[in-house]
């Protein structure tokens, strides 16, 4: 990771991204909120990322279930759901601990949009998968184990 | 740029189902190319807006932890038939793409 890419991704992530999208006519004002979140996605370790997404000691929940393989043969695509059963679930964040930035996604659910997202994660190695939730102001959290395998056969 | 993205939304019940694929690279920075042995520079979609009949219903923040030709799939609670879900992405490179669906 240099220098210069930090910067790109700072200048692109404060004004540069938001304000290409606004004038392009593509975002409108309210949606251009959802401003990227360099803090959150640069961090290097999971404390950094949950700091970033302003995130503190989530309780742990069992109404949040993720579905991920237990053995993952390839690590570039790794299928990922998260369904969140809490009432009210706002946003759900996907991390890969062990990534090297271990934050991976964060989803905010708007109108009738429930608490389900379902994606494709990337895995440097064996880590958990933590979803985290926010839900009424309350911040929830659970996790689950991906074994990857490096060029494993598949046997 | 203006790769295709697909979109299928249905119907189940009164839940829209809502897949989306994107067609990106998703370079993490930290690949090396095979050829010249450069690190491949970082170039990943970070934000998606999903809208039905003009209402937001998902804006995400991506890391370039999401796999190549991202996958997301969403469920929404309410719209019908025949409503125009719109998603729009912008990568780190200021680019961005839009594609549109009926649902079905």
């Amino acid at each position: 990771m240099n220098a210069l890419r930090r910067n790109v991704l700072k200048g692109a992530a404060g004004a540069g991204t938001v304000a290409v999208a606004v004038a392009a006519g593509l975002l409108k004002p309210t949606q251009a909120m959802a401003a990227w979140n360099a803090a959150a996605f640069d961090a290097k370790n999971v404390g950094d990322a949950m700091k970033g997404l302003g995130v503190s000691g989530p309780a742990d929940s069992k109404d949040i279930i993720i579905k991920a393989p237990d053995i993952a043969e390839n690590g570039a695509v790794v299928p990922v759901e998260v369904t969140s059963n809490i009432a009210g679930t706002s946003s759900i964040a996907i991390i890969a601990e062990k990534n090297g930035t271990p934050l991976v996604g964060s989803f905010s659910m708007s109108g009738g949009t429930q608490g389900f997202i379902s994606t494709r994660i990337k895995m440097g190695q064996t880590s958990l998968v933590r979803a985290v939730v926010q839900a009424g102001g309350k911040t929830y959290t659970a996790a689950k184990e991906v074994k990857v395998t490096i060029g494993g056969c598949g046997g | 740029m203006a790769e295709p993205m697909r979109i299928r939304a249905t119907m189940a019940g009164d839940v829209a189902d809502v897949k989306v694929l994107m067609n990106h690279p998703m370079e993490t920075g930290q690949r090396k190319d095979a050829k010249t042995g450069q690190l491949v520079p970082a170039h990943f979609i970070q934000e998606v807006t999903a809208t039905i009949n003009g209402a937001t219903v998902l804006s995400a923040n991506l890391g370039s932890g999401i796999s190549k030709n991202p996958y997301l799939g969403f469920k929404v609670k309410g719209p019908k038939v025949g409503d125009k879900v719109v998603v729009n992405w912008v990568d780190s490179k200021g680019d961005t793409n839009t594609a549109e669906a009926a649902i079905s």
